[in-house]
C-alpha cells in the first residue's frame, strides 16, 4: 500500500467519495484543470468531468452561494476557498444560510456542503495567504468545524464531512501537507466527527490542540518526556460541536492543561475551552489552565511568521509553568 | 475605431395604465379569457392578504410585515409563467408568486410573526426557497440550484427575484455572470420597484435600465411593464422557454412601484413626495387588468364583489389558523439545528426546558 501525504489523502477521499457517490461534485477557483493550487483537486476533473469539477469565476461569494444551492437541491457539494484568508466573502453565506437553513425552515431545506480551506501560516506565502481562523466560525450555530492533522485523519474525516447531512467547515493545515506520509488505505471509511482523537497518553499535564500545533504539542511531550514529565496529548480535530467529554476526562486525570493553538489569543477557541474547564473541572484542577497560541496581531509577514507560531519552547514553559504550582 | 459590441434593451407593454392593448400580438395565454380571470383574482386576493397583513400588525398581532402593495401583477405574473417543478427563490414579499405556488398566508404571517414554521410550506414545493432577507443572496441559491438542474441534465429551471437595490449587489452580478458563463436554466427577475428602503433608483445605478446589467453577462434581457400582467408572464414563458431547452439565463426587469413603505416599521412619508405616490396609484396594476377584463366581457361589478367576499372569508379562515396556532416549545430552538442533536447540546437544550418548566409553575 503507497504512503500518503495529508492533502494527497483529501484527494484520495474526494475521489473516492465522487465515486461513490453521483452527488458528489467540488467546485472552486483553479480546481480543474489546474487540479487546485496545492493539487489537491489533481486528476478529479479528468476522472469526473467539467460539471462536477466545475472551475468558477473568480469569486468567492458564488462559490459559496452555488454550494448552498447545490445542496439544498439534493446535491453534496464540496467548495474549495483558495485560502483561508480569502474565506470572507463566503462567510455571509455560511453564516446566513448554509448554518441555519434546516433551522429556520423546520428541516424542509438542508445543506449537506463542504467547504474546504488551506489554512494557516508557516509556508512563506504572500500576505491573506496565512490566516488562523476557525474561531470566527465556531461561535456559528448549526455548523461543524474540523482541522485535521495526520494524513489519515484528513481522509476519515473528510469522507465523512462530505456524508454528513449538515454543513462542515474543513480546514487543512497546509503547512503540514505534505510534511509526512503514512500508509491510508481507500477503503472508504470514515471517521466520527465528534471525537477527540488522543494521540499519546500521559499522567502529568494534558496538552490540547488542533491543527498544524499538533506537530509541535507532540515535539513538546518529546521534550518533557526527557524530564520525567508525562504528557497527555489531544487533537481536537472536530472542534465544533466540541467532545469536551475527552477533554475533561485527561484534565481530571492530569490536573493540568495547555491548550495549543495558532489564531490570536483572544476569544480564540482556546478561550472556549479554558471556559469549560473553569465551569467543569475546577476542582480537578492542579493549575491554572494556560494558553500557548498566537499573538493578538496580525500573522506577520513570512519574515517574522514562525516568531508568531507556537514553538516547541513555548508549550514547554508552559507546561512546566502548570507544574510549579503544586 | 470599430464597434466591439453594441446593444439595445427592448421594452415590452401589452396594457397601458387604462387596460388598453396597445399592441395586437397578444400571447396565446392572454386569449385564454378564463385563465386571465384566474390570474386576476389571484392579484385581488392577494391584496386583500396583503392587506389583511398589514391590519394584523396595526394591531399587534403580526411582527414587522413587508407589504407587497402595487407589486401584483409582478408577482403573479412570475409565479404563474413556471412549473412545479422549477425552483423559485424570492428575497421577502413576492406573495402574490408564492400563494399561486402554495404558499399559504397563515405560512406568512407565521413567518412574520416570529414562528420559523412559516418557512415549513406545508403545500408550496418543497424545493422553493424560504424567505431571503440578506439582499441578494438568494440569487446565488437559484444559480447554485441551475447548476444541479444541469449536472443531473433535469429539464427544471430555476427563478430569482430580487429588487432594485438588490441589483447592485455583487450577489445578483455573481449569479448572473456564472449562469452566462455555464449557460444554467437560470431566470433572474429585478423587481424595480424604484425604492429600496429610503434610496431611490436613480442612486442605485448609473445604468438607464437595470435589465442592461444582463448584457455583463451574456444574458438575454427585456425590461416589462411590471403593472402589466401580460408582459410580465410574457417575458417570464419565453425566457422559462429557453432555459429549459437549454438556451441558458435571461434577465426580467419589471418595472412596478412600491406603493406602500418598506415595511411596517418604516414611514415612507420622510423621504418620497405625495405628488409621486399619487402618479404611481394612476398605473395601479389591479384595476388596469379589471378594465381589460370588464371590456372583453369576462368580468363584471357582481364577481367583483362575490370574489372579495370568497377573499375574506379565505383570509378569516387564514388568521384563525394563524392565530390558534401555539407557541413552539421552547426545545425547538435546538431541535432543527443539526439532523442530530449534538452530544455537547443536550445539556443547554435541557436547561432551557428547565427553566421555562420553572417559570411557568
Amino acid at each position: 500500500m503507497a504512503q500518503i501525504t495529508l492533502i494527497e489523502a483529501v484527494t484520495q477521499a474526494l475521489a473516492y467519495e465522487m465515486a461513490h457517490d453521483d452527488s458528489v461534485v467540488v467546485l472552486g477557483e483553479d480546481v480543474g484543470v489546474n487540479g487546485g493550487v496545492f493539487r489537491a483537486t489533481q486528476g478529479l476533473q479528468e476522472k469526473f468531468g467539467e460539471l462536477r469539477v466545475l472551475d468558477t469565476p473568480l469569486d468567492e461569494t458564488t462559490i459559496a452561494g452555488l454550494t448552498v444551492g447545490l445542496a439544498v437541491q439534493g446535491m453534496k457539494p464540496v467548495a474549495e476557498a483558495q485560502f483561508e484568508g480569502f474565506i470572507y466573502p463566503m462567510m455571509e453565506q455560511i453564516a446566513c444560510h448554509a448554518a441555519r437553513l434546516r433551522h429556520r425552515t423546520r428541516g424542509r431545506m438542508t445543506v449537506p456542503a463542504v467547504w474546504r480551506a488551506p489554512w494557516g501560516g508557516g509556508i512563506r506565502a504572500p500576505e491573506h495567504h496565512s490566516e488562523a481562523n476557525e474561531h470566527l466560525f465556531t461561535n456559528i450555530p448549526g455548523l461543524r468545524v474540523v482541522l485535521p492533522s495526520s494524513p489519515a485523519r484528513a481522509y476519515g474525516l473528510l469522507l465523512a464531512a462530505i456524508r454528513d447531512p449538515d454543513p462542515v467547515m474543513f480546514f487543512e493545515p497546509k503547512r503540514i501537507y505534505r510534511q509526512y506520509k503514512e500508509e491510508v488505505p481507500d477503503d472508504g471509511e470514515a471517521l466520527p466527527l465528534d471525537v477527540c482523537f488522543v494521540l499519546r497518553d500521559g499522567t502529568d499535564v494534558t496538552l490540547v490542540t488542533w491543527g498544524a500545533q499538533v506537530k509541535e504539542a507532540l515535539e513538546a511531550a518529546d521534550a518533557l518526556a526527557e524530564e520525567g514529565i508525562s504528557a497527555e496529548v489531544i487533537d481536537v480535530a472536530t472542534l465544533t460541536p466540541l467532545d469536551f467529554d475527552t477533554i475533561a476526562e485527561s484534565v481530571t486525570k492530569t490536573g493540568r492543561c495547555v491548550i495549543v493553538h495558532e489564531a490570536p489569543r483572544t476569544a480564540g477557541f482556546g478561550a472556549e475551552i479554558a471556559a469549560r474547564l473553569m465551569e467543569e473541572c475546577f476542582y480537578d484542577l492542579l493549575a491554572p489552565v494556560q494558553r500557548v497560541t498566537g499573538y493578538d496581531t496580525h500573522i506577520p509577514l513570512f519574515r517574522l511568521e514562525m516568531k508568531y507560531l507556537p514553538s516547541v519552547e513555548r508549550i514547554v514553559d508552559a507546561a512546566k509553568r502548570t507544574l510549579a504550582v503544586s | 475605431m470599430s464597434i466591439a459590441a453594441k446593444f439595445e434593451i427592448e421594452y415590452l407593454q401589452y396594457l397601458d395604465k387604462d387596460g388598453k392593448e396597445v399592441r395586437k400580438d397578444l400571447p396565446a395565454f392572454a386569449k385564454d379569457l378564463d385563465q386571465m380571470v384566474e390570474l386576476y383574482k389571484l392579484m385581488v386576493s392577494t391584496r386583500v392578504f396583503d392587506a389583511k397583513s398589514v391590519a394584523l400588525q396595526r394591531t399587534g398581532k403580526l411582527g414587522t410585515y413587508a407589504s407587497c402593495l402595487g407589486h401584483e401583477a409582478a408577482h403573479v405574473g412570475i409565479g404563474s409563467a413556471m412549473k412545479r417543478e422549477d425552483s423559485l427563490a424570492v428575497s421577502y414579499r413576492e406573495y402574490g408568486a408564492q400563494l399561486y405556488r402554495g404558499v399559504q398566508p397563515r405560512e406568512v404571517y407565521m413567518y412574520w410573526g416570529g414562528d420559523e414554521r412559516g418557512n415549513d410550506f406545508a403545500k408550496a414545493p418543497k424545493h422553493d426557497f424560504a424567505w431571503c432577507v440578506p439582499i441578494g443572496t438568494q440569487c446565488l441559491h437559484a444559480a447554485g440550484s441551475a447548476l444541479a438542474f444541469k449536472i443531473r441534465n433535469e429539464k427544471r429551471v430555476a427563478v430569482c427575484t430580487i429588487g432594485d437595490g438588490g441589483s447592485s449587489k455583487g450577489d445578483f452580478y455573481g449569479a448572473i455572470n456564472v449562469a452566462g458563463a455555464q449557460k444554467l436554466p437560470l431566470v433572474a427577475v429585478i423587481v424595480n420597484n424604484q425604492w429600496a428602503i429610503s434610496v431611490p433608483r436613480k442612486i442605485q445605478s448609473g445604468a438607464e435600465t437595470l435589465a442592461q446589467k444582463a448584457i455583463a453577462a451574456g444574458l438575454p434581457t427585456i425590461q416589462v411593464d411590471g403593472n402589466d400582467i401580460i408582459a410580465v408572464r410574457k417575458a417570464m414563458e419565453d425566457a422559462l422557454d429557453r432555459a429549459r431547452n437549454g438556451e441558458g439565463a435571461s434577465v426580467i426587469e419589471a418595472v412596478t412601484y412600491r406603493l406602500g413603505d418598506h415595511t411596517t416599521a418604516d414611514d415612507a412619508r420622510r423621504y418620497r413626495g405625495e405628488d409621486e405616490v399619487k402618479e404611481a396609484w394612476t398605473k395601479d396594476p389591479v384595476p388596469r387588468l379589471r378594465k381589460w377584463l370588464e371590456a372583453k366581457g369576462a368580468w363584471d361589478e357582481t364577481k367583483e364583489k362575490a370574489w372579495l367576499a370568497e377573499c375574506d372569508d379565505w383570509m378569516d379562515k387564514e388568521v384563525d389558523a394563524y392565530l390558534q396556532t401555539k407557541t413552539q416549545p421552547v426545545e425547538a430552538m435546538f431541535d432543527y439545528l443539526y439532523a442530530e442533536l449534538p452530544a455537547d447540546l443536550v445539556a443547554q437544550r435541557q436547561q432551557a426546558i428547565d427553566l421555562d418548566r420553572k417559570s411557568h409553575g
